[in-house]
């Protein structure tokens, strides 16, 4: 510090002079201050930091979790059997001979009937009152008659789907004034919707729909889910898990326990690190390029998005591992070594269990950080089409296109209607649940197995 | 069906080869374990490995050269006009789908296997035949698709024959050659020990083969674009305007500087910031404290980008838009929409906060605590010490730590791609829309596009840049931080 060497900047001041400990003088002064000052920065960043990350957390949590319910309005609808089973003989082949177009009217005479009943006065057309309901309605109803055929006849309750705009209308997304340029619904469909609310027959649920259902088309944000697509994740998943995990112990513990020191075991661990910081579009290139392009593969497969994945992920279990390899003592070896053991079983009998717990710790990490890897999965195609049916079968699961959660958010987040916002933060919801997940998994696995030498 | 069950009945060769050469073994011992050089498992192991090996390598050769050899000779068959490329591509694809269709239909009962070789485009009810069974063929048969689609099926069963036959002759050969070597002097376990060995060395060059792979891939397309797109306008370009009818400018430069931008915009917020967090956490905070903050902090760094992109186009965007925009409670009016490089920049550089920060934190605990004490010594404080002793010595690891971010920042996808825009310009404002080198591979290679066009080209052309460009910054990186702890150590 130059400021013990340099004269005291208040020569006036005899206190200071003489240096008594009791006075602080005006350098003392200006030097605490910069310290305060400069903690006040330490602090002010630290702030920062987190007001960030609390507005990050806020922000999903609030625009999301209105995902998870879903207005659903109640009506009683009549079952005729001449319409929907002529037959007579709860056939489901010739039932379903039936389609939805046979439903329509059928709903749209138990809602006229339900708003008539409820004395409902309004200046809606009543061929406009299935505007209220979800485009999705009658296939609703269809496959629950399809399902269960001795519901023919009956007058049943079913509690269907409301449109997007009556459901943004109970979550404040829409309102009365928002809907005058809106030609999908018209204001005095929300006197409707209000009165049904008020007599208890039009009503926000939990929607389970959204964690297990399938992608639907731009025009029904309110039947979208994302199961389809955790479907496709989970396959990726699996694929990166069952590649990334040997192929990566097994370079580790090449690289750790055998490897020369040479320029070519040199050469790979440059490699390795400079792979860990490599753009992820790259590795998206790289599969379109290998996977797609050359290996013909076909697009949007969860087993070419399981590959590239797996390239992007060996390089984090390759350095988690080495450094677990490297925690346990070489005494064990040694003593391996000692009663005869060869290098081989020294290290595949005693120190790799000994390491198991850091490379499933690691393992679990990259896992994480792979299922939330988006870039590369647009350029190998899984994003723009829908995901609307399950995988039908084991291999159809890998080969058949698919989506991916993330893949599936991003595509959310492209439509134009705002309705698919809330979607896309509702599956973020989901995405961090599964991350926070194997992340805790990881950490109870550190602190319950790992020892310290 | 044909090929997986080759594969079982290798495994289960390899298992009787397995149990041979342990009896074998344990025979040539007289049952006496200990006159055995290695653990009976281990000549097991040996044999079952001799019979399993080369036949798996012989299998998974001939099933990469087999369909090559094929189609070549299939080739020749239809080409009587001049068939280039893409129309080729489709014949032939009409030809295995005939062919793959015929086997279906025998596999199904539909025709017997004699009708299905005597076949002839006479018969006319062959697409009726076939998409019976599922296969639907586009165009009326032709003459000599369905004469190489014949000749496709037949050239494929005797190949998978032949395979079939090599291989388990090899399988056989190789379990024979083991039992021969089996006797109690033989070494097994060096043997068996070599063959693990060579499979870790093989798993440690994937990475390598992944850095190749990379390499190939974007060089190729990259060569390719250049010949058909010239490099000049590539490089020196200041428009960006693809057209999918040709005749687009494709320069780089405004992608560029779109990049760069956002990412300055991004460092001047994580830098900042993660460092004074870092030298706080690292120098002032208690331990209870650090043992918090430094966990919550890391959190920013497990958020997938995709989240932090949605936060810039749905949170941040409109909450800018309503300081700066027009109607904004500020009033100026610089904003026209959510999108712009101050939104990508400012989300940026909250995810790279974390990375700056704990990078910064280690190099800083790496400092020796001795210098610190020096530093005490002489009278200076706490904030002192920090400024004069522990950054200067802490500086080279912390450059390496802002040129990590800066390569992070640079190949940044998702938050560019929903936050920046779509517009490719040269401008200093950074409430305006621009787009980076990512967006761009993103959007020209997103959707149906054949790679024969330099619109789509261009993308591994802009791949390549980006390689480069990152390259450079995580090897000077990696040299700086290696070169730092060495220094301490």
């Amino acid at each position: 510090m130059t400021d013990a060497a340099t004269p005291s900047t208040t020569p006036g001041n005899p206190a200071s002079k003489k240096g008594s400990l009791l006075v602080t003088d005006a350098r003392t002064k200006k030097r605490n201050n910069a310290e305060k000052r400069f903690r006040a920065y330490g602090i002010t960043a630290i702030s920062v930091g987190v007001i960030f990350l609390a507005t990050l957390l806020y922000s999903i949590v609030g625009n999301g979790a209105g995902a998870f319910t879903q207005t659903f309005i109640a009506v009683d609808i009549a079952l005729p059997e001449e319409t929907l089973d002529p037959e007579g003989n709860r056939d489901r082949s010739e039932m379903s001979r039936v389609s939805t177009f046979g439903y329509n009217p059928l709903i749209q005479q138990a809602l006229a009937e339900k708003i008539a009943s409820l004395n409902i006065e309004t200046e809606v057309p009543e061929a406009a009152f299935g505007q209220l309901l979800s485009p999705g309605a009658a296939a609703q109803v269809r496959t629950t008659v399809l399902n269960n055929p001795d519901l023919i006849g009956q007058t049943v309750r079913f509690d269907i789907l409301a449109s997007s705009r009556v459901d943004g209308y109970f979550k404040d997304r829409v309102s009365r004034v928002s809907l005058l340029r809106d030609s999908n619904l018209s204001p005095a469909h929300l006197d409707i919707v209000d009165e049904l609310r008020d007599q208890g027959f039009a009503a926000k649920k939990f929607n389970l729909a959204f964690i297990t259902g399938s992608d639907a088309s731009e025009s029904r944000p309110e039947s979208a889910g994302i199961g389809v697509s955790m479907i496709g994740s989970l396959a990726m998943m699996l694929v990166v898990l069952l590649l990334s995990l040997p192929i990566g112990v097994a370079a580790s513990i090449y690289l750790e326990e055998f490897a020369p020191k040479n320029w070519f075991t040199d050469l790979i661990e440059v490699n390795i690190s400079n792979l860990a910081a490599v753009p992820s579009i790259v590795f998206g290139i790289l599969g379109l390029a290998l996977f797609i392009q050359f290996a013909q593969l076909p697009q949007s497969a969860p087993l070419v998005g399981g590959l590239v994945l797996t390239l992007m992920t060996l390089p984090t279990i390759i350095i988690s591992t080495r450094a677990a390899l490297k925690s346990v003592p070489p005494s064990i070896r040694d003593a391996a070594l000692g009663v005869g053991a060869s290098k081989n079983q020294a290290v595949f009998h005693h120190v790799l269990p000994l390491a198991m717990p850091g490379i499933l710790t690691g393992t679990i990490i990259g896992l994480a950080q792979a299922l939330g890897e988006t870039a590369p999965l647009l350029l190998i195609g899984m994003v723009g089409f829908i995901a609307s049916n399950y995988p039908d079968g084991i291999s159809a699961a890998f080969m058949s296109p698919n989506s991916a959660m993330p893949a599936q958010i991003y595509e959310w987040a492209k439509r134009a209607d705002p309705a698919y916002y809330e979607r896309a933060w509702g599956g973020i919801i989901i995405l961090l649940g599964f991350l926070m997940t194997m992340n805790i998994i990881a950490v109870i696995l550190r602190r319950r197995f790992e020892r310290r030498w | 069906m044909h090929t997986s069950w080759l594969l079982i009945v290798l495994v289960v060769l390899a298992g009787i080869s397995f149990y041979l050469g342990r009896s074998r073994a344990m025979q040539s011992a007289g049952g006496d374990m200990r006159q055995l050089h290695s653990l009976p498992n281990f000549y097991g192991w040996n044999v079952a490995l001799a019979s399993l090996v080369p036949a798996v390598v012989i299998f998974a050769l001939w099933q990469a050269v087999q369909p090559n050899i094929i189609n070549r000779s299939v080739v020749s068959m239809v080409t009587t006009e001049e068939l280039t490329g893409g129309a080729l591509n489709l014949v032939m694809s009409d030809v295995r789908r005939i062919a793959n269709g015929l086997d279906a239909a025998i596999s199904r009962g539909v025709m017997s296997a004699s009708e299905a070789r005597d076949l002839s485009v006479g018969d006319a009810s062959i697409r009726q035949q076939l998409s019976a069974v599922g296969t639907v063929v586009g165009a009326e048969v032709s003459d000599n698709v369905l004469l190489a689609a014949q000749r496709y099926r037949a050239m494929t069963a005797t190949g998978s024959l032949m395979q079939t036959a090599l291989v388990l002759i090899v399988a056989v050969a190789g379990a024979l050659y083991g039992l021969r070597q089996t006797n109690r002097d033989f070494r097994a376990r060096v043997s068996v020990e070599t063959v693990v060995r060579a499979v870790l060395i093989f798993a440690a060059t994937v990475a390598i083969m992944t850095t190749v792979g990379i390499a190939f891939s974007l060089i190729f397309n990259t060569i390719k674009f250049f010949n058909l797109h010239p490099a000049s306008d590539f490089l020196f370009g200041t428009t960006w305007n693809p057209l999918f009818r040709g005749g687009s400018s494709l320069g780089i430069l405004p992608l560029l500087w779109g990049t760069f931008y956002i990412s300055i915009i991004a460092l001047l917020v994580a830098v900042p910031i993660g460092l004074f967090s870092a030298i706080y956490l690292a120098e002032y905070a208690s331990p209870a404290a650090r043992s918090i903050i430094k966990p919550a902090l890391e959190v920013l760094a497990g958020i997938p980008t995709i989240v932090y992109g949605l936060f810039a186009l749905l949170t941040v965007g409109p909450l800018l838009v309503s300081a700066f925009g027009p109607n904004g409670f500020l009033g100026l009016g610089w904003m026209r929409g959510g999108s712009a490089v101050i939104t990508a920049g400012l989300v940026m550089g909250v995810m790279l906060i974390p990375f700056v920060s704990s990078l910064s934190d280690d190099i800083i605990n790496a400092v020796p605590q001795s210098m610190r004490d020096g530093s005490y010594g002489l009278g200076a404080t706490k904030s002192e010490t920090v400024r004069m002793v522990v950054l200067p010595a802490a500086l080279p690891g912390i450059a390496g730590a802002v040129l990590l971010a800066a390569s992070r920042a640079i190949g940044e996808t998702m938050i560019v791609v929903l936050g920046a825009g779509a517009a490719a310009r040269l401008s200093l404002n950074p409430f305006e829309a621009m787009t980076t080198v990512t967006a761009k591979i993103v959007a020209q290679l997103t959707g149906d596009n054949d790679f024969n066009s330099p619109e789509a080209l261009v993308a591994f052309a802009l791949g390549t840049t980006l390689f480069v460009i990152t390259l450079i910054l995580n090897v000077a990186a990696l040299y700086i931080v290696r070169r730092y702890r060495e220094q301490y150590e």
